[in-house]
């Protein structure tokens, strides 16, 4: 076993830390405060291919590994967690199931312009009813001649009315399952201009306040039979598996809002003076930036494992890494919040400045222990895999 | 068309520079980069490559650790590095630098182009790319800030940079140019790229495979320089001048200033 990167992963990082440093970071606060989506990063990163990190060459992608994908995710969360959110949810949640599930027509369609960030991705499974209870879905999908017929609304969808291509969770019908009627449940995909394909209302959020989160309506929405993803019925596998992926997306953004919070909290404890001395000097900061350090370091191991656990996997419907996921995600999330929180106490008053980045991160973090699965939902996942 | 790009290994002198107790640099404790104008010489011919479809090779002299910025080069885009490693060859100074690097450049054969930086951050001598071009023959412009390839014609026109103006000179290719950080802004590698570049096979010439070299012009006996003693420059800062503004918008400066350093 050895911790040290390769020199491929090595490299990849340093390009992901320049890049962030220089191309996102700039951006994070004016994002945040206008409320504003950066479209302008994301053609950034889509001209040097960081939109398509995992695909494979044959289809437009750079044909890299999940680790590399993460590393760029934590480079980029390290300095804004909007950008990061919007690269995960394009990625994991919505290239990553086509990947899986998709007909070689549909990934050739889809894939070689969402990896080469010509098209955004986007996912859409919660509903207003529909949370943690993934299974109360309302949104319907029926079969008329040669088309599908949507009808509902889904909530809080990541990259709505920027994205292009939206994976749509919906109700095909009810099946019967040791006697019980249950939902049918399937997956589609949907592109954005499709007519009765609408948006509502675009949240106000705490954090991450840049990344677009709307509200996606379907009013007798007609998509060709043939954008059914994967199986009829075999939706709620496909969301599940999908979530697997997102959590490592997810469980990075919080990594990296963790370590860019700790970063500036270390440079800044050291700038400020208190007493006739930094308080960098004092033991209470030293043990606690000690502590922090080995949170984020402990969510690192967690999130690196889970991540090379996926790439054994491969694109394969197989779900072989859900619990590393979503230990990956519990810690890390929960890491996220304490450090970030922690260091907004060491920055003092300032840190209660909206000008001081390390406010928005701990706004920013906040969303990681809910979204994507819950804290709660992690632990049910971990927990039933130990008591099966 | 094919360029030939050389590039240096340097120490990053961003975060101050370091010495060692005799003096020389302590090149271990400084972060190894890309020096900046072979870097926006790089870009300059990835440019011209993006245009015409040249051939990019990058070659540079060092020890093997400068593989890393070949690698580097070829995840920007160049198609081929080449290593002049030996240890007979090191203590070089410019002179035993450029007599060993004209002598790597006609191991390689024919070129249209060579373009270098116009100087590294850890030397500062901008010697070696006009030395070059003296070896091998070939007319040089140095301190370009904009290069134009005409490949019909084949010459190349350049702005050459002075204090408050430039001289746009035109030249028969083959030539060297030396190129400016200011010459424009270097490109990122891509995951893809790198992937590439780390598997790519570097070219490794030792003294004896450039044969055209004479052991009078390399290494350290072949170097008619000889660095008494090293130090740093204290350098003063260049300060920010705020022209024209009355005394109440320079006192709120003046606060901006102290509150980001966190004195009031």
């Amino acid at each position: 076993m050895d911790f040290t990167l390769d020199k491929k992963h090595e490299m990849a990082r340093s390009l992901f830390r320049d890049f962030a440093q220089n191309e996102v970071k700039p951006l994070a606060q004016e994002i945040d405060e206008e409320e504003r989506f950066p479209r302008e990063t994301i053609e950034k990163m889509a001209k040097y291919g960081l939109m398509g990190i995992t695909v494979p060459r044959e289809y437009g992608g750079q044909g890299c590994d999940e680790l590399t994908y993460v590393l760029c995710m934590e480079e980029i969360a390290k300095v804004c967690g909007t950008t990061a959110v919007a690269l995960s949810a394009h990625t994991s949640l919505c290239i990553d199931p086509i990947m899986t599930f998709g007909t070689e027509a549909q990934k050739q369609k889809y894939i070689p312009k969402l990896a080469k960030g010509e098209w955004l991705g986007a996912f859409g499974l919660t509903e207003p009813g529909a949370g943690t209870d993934a299974q109360g879905q309302q949104t319907k999908a029926v079969l008329d001649g040669d088309e599908w017929v949507l009808n509902g609304s889904k909530c809080f969808i990541t990259n709505g009315k920027e994205a292009d291509v939206y994976i749509i969770i919906a109700v095909t019908g009810t099946v019967e399952k040791r006697g019980r009627k249950q939902k049918e449940i399937s997956a589609f995909i949907v592109e954005k201009g499709t007519p009765g394909f609408t948006f509502g209302t675009k949240e106000k959020k705490m954090g991450i306040r840049g990344s677009a989160t709307y509200e996606l309506i379907f009013q007798d929405c007609r998509i060709p039979k043939d954008n059914i993803l994967g199986a009829k019925g075999k939706g709620f596998g496909i969301a599940m598996h999908t979530l697997d992926g997102g959590r490592i997306g997810i469980a990075t953004q919080a990594l990296g809002l963790a370590e860019g919070a700790l970063d500036l909290t270390v440079a800044y404890t050291k700038e400020r003076k208190q007493f006739g001395r930094s308080i960098a000097q004092f033991q209470n900061t030293q043990f606690q930036l000690a502590n922090l350090k080995t949170e984020c370091d402990a969510a690192q191991l967690l999130v690196y494992k889970a991540a090379c656990a996926k790439d054994a996997a491969g694109f394969s419907p197989a779900s072989t890494y859900s619990v590393e996921a979503a230990e990956a995600k519990l810690f890390a999330a929960e890491t996220a919040m304490d450090v970030t929180t922690k260091c907004v106490q060491l920055h003092g008053g300032y840190g209660y400045i909206r000008e001081y980045d390390v406010e928005r991160m701990m706004r920013d973090a906040k969303i990681t222990e809910i979204y994507e699965g819950t804290a709660e939902v992690m632990r049910m996942v971990i927990s039933a895999n130990l008591l099966k | 068309m094919k360029i030939i790009v050389c590039i240096k290994q340097v120490p990053d002198t961003a975060g101050g520079v370091k010495f060692k107790p005799d003096g020389t640099l302590d090149r271990a404790a400084m972060l190894a980069i890309m020096n900046p104008d072979d870097k926006a010489g790089l870009e300059a011919a990835l440019r011209i490559k993006d245009e015409t479809g040249a051939e990019v090779t990058v070659l540079t002299m060092g020890l093997p650790k400068a593989t890393d910025v070949l690698r580097e080069a070829i995840a920007m885009g160049a198609d081929k590095g080449v290593l002049l490693t030996d240890r007979r060859l090191g203590g070089a100074d410019t002179w035993a630098t450029s007599s060993t690097i004209a002598a790597g450049i006609r191991k390689l054969g024919d070129y249209d182009l060579i373009i270098t930086g116009r100087q590294a951050i850890d030397g500062d001598t901008a010697q070696v790319g006009p030395q070059i071009a003296e070896h091998l023959g070939i007319p040089v412009i140095s301190y370009a800030q904009a290069i134009k390839v005409n490949e019909a014609e084949k010459t190349v026109e350049v702005e050459r940079q002075f204090d408050d103006r430039y001289h746009v000179l035109k030249a028969k290719m083959p030539c060297l140019i030396t190129a400016l950080s200011e010459l424009n802004t270097p490109r990122y590698m891509t995951p893809a790229g790198i992937w590439d570049a780390v598997d790519a096979e570097i070219t490794t010439y030792n003294r004896d495979d450039l044969t055209t070299l004479k052991d009078e012009d390399c290494g350290l006996a072949g170097s008619p320089t000889k660095i008494a003693k090293a130090s740093d420059k204290v350098r003063k800062g260049a300060g920010t001048l705020f022209k024209d503004i009355d005394a109440d918008a320079g006192a709120a400066v003046i606060c901006e200033e102290l509150a980001k350093k966190h004195y009031i």
